[in-house]
């Protein structure tokens, strides 16, 4: 009987272990998702400065990466990723922040849905990215501190 | 015996009379040239002041909080430091509570000199040591523009800071130590890009107060300047952005960066970078390559 407590014990320890991300991981998966992001938002700048030709797949590409990454980001700030090898400022953890932070993911996922649907072309790609891209820094603004 | 005594006391009394007075007389603060309030005094032109405000990024710091007109310039925005908290003040041309009243020679003095129209010494903060190198044409031109932007009424709460830095004469010596001694320049050539990028960078646009170390006294290290420092607030540190620190850079991407906001890795700028991104998508973009190429090429100890 007792054996079979302690085989219980173990068993919901190790199951809820695999249901909730370590804090380590959840920043190392932040760190990967905002890659991605980064490398989509490169290409959109360079098209936006008239670097390199307009291309609507490129573009959606981009978009897309985006509202990817911010239906995946709310899950990704649990209470031990508050340490560790992370840039993200520890005042997001206070409740309001938290709230804000989440909002402001799914602002950037809901913009990026509906400039899938607006840019059909240059024009309309020049009139509708800026207003996407100002969600970067809005967010890195309040959240971010470089350590290096 | 006791004579001898009260003549050593006597004598202690007048060195210590006499080192008091010193320390008073050295830390009078002093104005700017009379050369210079008069040329200041000239009738600037408000349109090249708001490129001039635009570069230095004033609202950043002056702006009323909770709101997002640049031109609303009440003051109030609480700056917490290591030395305390500081509320940059109304600079709104707002008579009473903003600087309605002031002359043209009381900008210079504030922005050149760090000294208020009452005679007292700033806080460094208030980036002045970067200003004292402003040219005459640019403090006359902001001047103008200054008094375009609407009147705010109400007055920012006074500094709250910790002893010994709440001594406000104190600043003197610190000035001593600190304000570069340079003679101020009528105007820059805006064709010659390197002076234009090194007049930017060091004198309104202030790059160095955020991106240096500082000593023990809070003065900006001369042989590290630019090469990176920790963030007034506390919150992590402003990069080397001297040639070194931007060695994987090209200028290009420097100036994209400065007006997009975004990095060659597609990273945006953040934290305080992000104000002053916000300030210089106003600037114009030859004043942006020449920030871009002085940065590039700037070694530090070179001036």
């Amino acid at each position: 009987m007792r054996k079979l407590s302690v085989f219980v014990a173990m068993f919901v320890l190790s199951a809820s272990a695999a249901l909730a991300l370590s804090g380590a991981e959840a920043i190392n998966q932040r760190r990967e998702l905002m890659k991605a992001d980064g490398a989509a938002t490169k290409s959109v700048v360079a098209m936006l400065q008239g670097k390199v030709p307009f291309d609507l797949a490129t573009v959606q590409k981009s978009l897309n990466t985006y509202v990817n990454a911010m239906s995946k980001e709310p899950a990704l700030f649990p209470p031990d990723s508050k340490t560790g090898d992370t840039n993200a400022l520890p005042v997001i953890w206070d409740d309001d922040n938290m709230a804000d932070l989440n909002a402001r993911f799914k602002k950037l996922g809901d913009d990026a849905t509906a400039a899938l649907a607006t840019i059909k072309d240059e024009a309309s790609f020049k009139a509708t990215m800026p207003g996407v891209l100002k969600n970067c820094g809005a967010c890195h603004e309040k959240y971010e501190a470089k350590r290096s | 015996m006791r004579a001898r005594i009260a003549s050593a006391l006597g004598l202690a009394g007048v060195v210590v009379a006499a080192a008091a007075a010193t320390a008073w007389f050295v830390t009078a603060p002093g104005g700017v040239s009379a050369e210079v309030a008069a040329a200041v005094s000239e009738p600037g032109d408000p349109e090249a002041g708001k490129n001039v405000f635009y570069i230095a990024g004033c609202e950043s710091c002056h702006m009323s909080p909770g709101q997002k007109d640049p031109l609303r310039l009440g003051g109030g925005l609480e700056l917490k430091t290591p030395f305390g908290s500081f509320y940059p003040p109304n600079i709104s041309p707002d008579p009473v509570d903003g600087i309605g009243a002031w002359r043209a020679a009381d900008l210079a003095n504030a922005l050149m000199a760090g000294v208020s129209p009452k005679g007292e010494h700033l806080y460094p903060a208030f980036p002045y040591p970067s200003y004292r190198r402003m040219s005459i044409m640019d403090v006359r031109d902001l001047f103008a523009f200054l008094h375009t932007t609407p009147p705010i009424s109400g007055r920012a709460p006074s500094n709250s800071l910790k002893f010994p830095f709440s001594i406000r004469r104190a600043v003197g010596f610190w000035k001593l130590l600190y304000m570069p001694k340079i003679d101020q320049s009528l105007a820059v050539d805006p064709t010659d890009e390197e002076a234009l990028g090194r007049y930017l960078v060091n004198g309104p646009g202030h790059c160095a107060e955020c991106h240096s170390p500082r000593d023990l006294f809070g003065g900006i290290s001369a042989s590290r300047r630019l090469t990176g420092g920790p963030l007034p607030d506390g919150k992590g540190k402003a990069p080397n952005i001297t040639a070194e620190g931007l060695k994987d850079w090209s200028e290009d991407d420097v100036e994209t960066a400065l007006s997009t906001g975004f990095t060659p890795s597609g990273d945006v700028l953040g934290s305080a970078m992000t104000a002053v991104v916000r300030s210089l998508k106003e600037v114009p973009e030859p004043d942006l390559a020449a920030i871009a190429h002085y940065l590039k090429t700037y070694k530090p100890g070179a001036p």
